[in-house]
């Protein structure tokens, strides 16, 4: 399903909305806009300076000393980097800890959807079983439901289940996925029908079929499921908010919001410096796996 | 796709009783991890809301039965009707600036241009969308800082007087709404991209010979053409701006007053602040419904206005 059905195109030569033939006959380049050439490539710049802009100009902010970051005229490029705000963020608040409940968090929850929504995927395209439709209609209908709808029953719940204030609670409720249910099953219904067959002749039961023909073919789909659950749980404020109490549970987005308010506008590139340093590893993820995170991404829209 | 896949499957079924029997039971285990947990942390809490809605109920004290007072409280309480006002606006502003500067930018990226650039032009519009929108919030504030903010430092060079972005009731809102297209116009640029890139190619030419080039051809053959694009994009950006939340939290927390106070925001300040656990369920509902209602309408509309192929 994934390479085949998104075309956001790389190296292809889309057919031109202002009327540039695609050929490269010479002749017709007499038709080439140039006005509208140059309003084109204007404005793109202007969009591509107002999107990167403030990415680069908190860059270079975290990188000047605390006392300097507030001066005018601001830096929109790190020139004489200093470090002193990354040591003071390590000093002011614990984020070695933050991290390492942001990544616990989403990288359980991450771990946690994949398993569940492969096999409740797999089970959805390729088992038969009473009721399957209607089933799958309630699933795919929870991702009509917000959260903000479902938090209030869910923080008693967790309440009940002795788990308010802590890394589980987060964690548990995310687990169930609607979405990476859908996506997984789509997946296997797009795996060829042959290996089943070829492998059912030679006597495996269902669960063989599973195990040893078509999980080690889902490594793919379960990509991008993992990665659009890192990329929606690593940033999530709502949830932490409402469902931690204890700095010591505080994921990434939330402490750095308790550190925002405790500094003020005291010595800014302390803040900046703890948003570069969360935003390190959706950098990573942004460079290694844009493209399934892209198809993950415009996969419902398509469906 | 889904379809040749269905008919392929119906020709593998289980060639013995034993087999679907067992296939009945895997298919068990297999949906049991998520089927469980939908139950307990989805469908339990949808039950769960749909009664608290008619409670007063502040966790300590017993639940007291109140009927229809919590939604009578969405029309009395002046700031829960503000909240929902302020949330319509946010959303047809938001929307329509989001799906305005996605479509332009998508189908500027269809001419011709060396393909290094098309690749950076597209990363660069995606990447807000990796960024956590509390973070976004936290340096976007600093940004708007009527003294040292970088914005009105801009605006200074052109001669403009500080504007108290975070201050005035107007401008705060303008802040939000900002902050809030900048990281997610990526989506819809996305999707428009996606969609614009599979029209073949044929058509812009046949349209080119015929003579209808620019707005004349984007508006009779590319616009039909990515209608239905155009609706899912619309309906997907309505829902999550409905549902607003991280960015006037961290912005301006609700003010000016209650001027960039939003619907999502009063569900959390009504229950985990005020312990008005019951009206927060009311005002969910009432959420719910909206979301549901945009829903509805565009299967409605996809059928009146949507062009497929």
């Amino acid at each position: 399903m994934s390479s085949q059905t998104l075309h956001t195109g790389t190296g292809e030569n889309p057919g031109s909305t202002t009327g540039t033939p695609t050929t490269h006959k010479p002749y017709r380049s007499r038709r080439l806009p140039a006005a509208g050439a140059v309003g084109r490539y204007a404005a793109l710049a202007v969009a591509a300076a107002l999107t990167l802009g403030p990415v680069l100009w908190t860059l270079s902010t975290s990188l000047r000393t605390p006392s300097e970051s507030f001066n005018l005229p601001p830096s929109f490029l790190p020139i004489n980097p200093d470090f002193t705000a990354y040591q003071e963020v390590f000093r002011q608040i614990n984020i070695g800890l933050l991290v390492l409940n942001s990544a616990l968090v989403t990288g359980l929850i991450a771990l946690g959807q994949m398993a569940s929504a492969t096999l409740a995927g797999y089970a959805f395209a390729r088992l038969d079983f009473r009721g399957k439709k209607a089933i799958f209609s309630l699933v795919l209908a929870t991702m009509m439901v917000p959260v903000q709808v479902t938090i209030v029953p869910v923080f008693m719940l967790i309440r009940g289940m002795d788990l308010s204030d802590t890394l589980l609670a987060l964690i548990l409720p995310a687990i169930p996925t609607a979405f990476g249910t859908f996506l997984m099953r789509q997946y296997f219904l797009g795996l060829p029908n042959d290996f089943a067959e070829a492998a059912a002749l030679d006597g495996a039961g269902p669960w063989r079929i599973f195990r040893s023909v078509y999980a080690p073919l889902a490594v793919p789909g379960m990509a991008i499921v993992g990665i659009l659950a890192f990329n929606f749980h690593w940033n999530e404020f709502f949830r932490p908010l409402i469902l931690t109490i204890s700095e010591q549970n505080f994921t990434l987005p939330l402490g750095l919001v308790t550190l925002q308010g405790n500094l003020g506008t005291g010595s800014i590139s302390v803040v900046l410096a703890g948003v570069i340093l969360s935003m390190l590893p959706a950098l990573v993820v942004f460079i290694f796996g844009q493209r399934t995170l892209r198809e993950g991404l415009t996969a419902g829209a398509s469906k | 796709m889904t379809t040749a896949s269905t008919a392929t499957r119906q020709a593998v079924k289980p060639p013995t009783a034993r087999r679907s029997f067992v296939e009945r039971w895997l298919a068990m285990i297999f949906l049991a991890p998520t089927l469980v947990g939908m139950a307990l942390f989805t469908f339990l809490p949808i039950v769960g809301s749909l009664i608290l809605a008619f409670f007063r109920w502040d966790i300590i004290s017993a639940p007291q039965f109140v009927g229809f007072a919590n939604f009578a409280s969405l029309a009395q309480d002046p700031t829960v009707r503000v909240s929902f006002l302020n949330t319509i606006v946010f959303v047809v502003v938001a929307v329509i600036l989001e799906l305005g500067i996605a479509l332009s930018l998508a189908s500027m990226l269809q001419a011709r241009m060396p393909s290094w650039l098309r690749v950076f032009l597209r990363s660069t519009f995606f990447f807000p969308l990796v960024l956590s929108a509390a973070s976004v919030s936290i340096f976007m504030r600093y940004m708007f800082n009527e003294q040292f903010g970088v914005v009105n430092w801009l605006l200074s060079l052109a001669g403009i007087p500080a504007v108290p972005w975070l201050t005035s009731p107007t401008a705060s809102a303008a802040v939000v709404i900002l902050v809030y297209v900048w990281q997610n116009f990526g989506f819809s640029f996305l999707l428009f991209l996606g969609a614009l890139t599979n029209i073949p190619k044929e058509l812009h030419e046949a349209a080119n010979l015929d003579g209808a080039t620019g707005w004349k051809q984007f508006s009779n053959v590319t616009l039909p053409l990515i209608s239905p694009t155009v609706l899912v994009a619309s309906v997907m950006a309505i829902i999550s701006a409905l549902q607003v939340f991280d960015q006037p939290y961290v912005l301006t927390n609700g003010g000016p007053g209650d001027s960039t106070r939003t619907a999502v925001m009063v569900i959390f300040e009504s229950a985990f602040q005020q312990l008005e656990f019951g009206e927060a369920s009311a005002i969910g509902l009432v959420l719910t419904v909206l979301i549901l209602a945009v829903t509805a309408l565009q299967f409605r509309l996809s059928r009146r206005f949507v062009f497929y192929q």
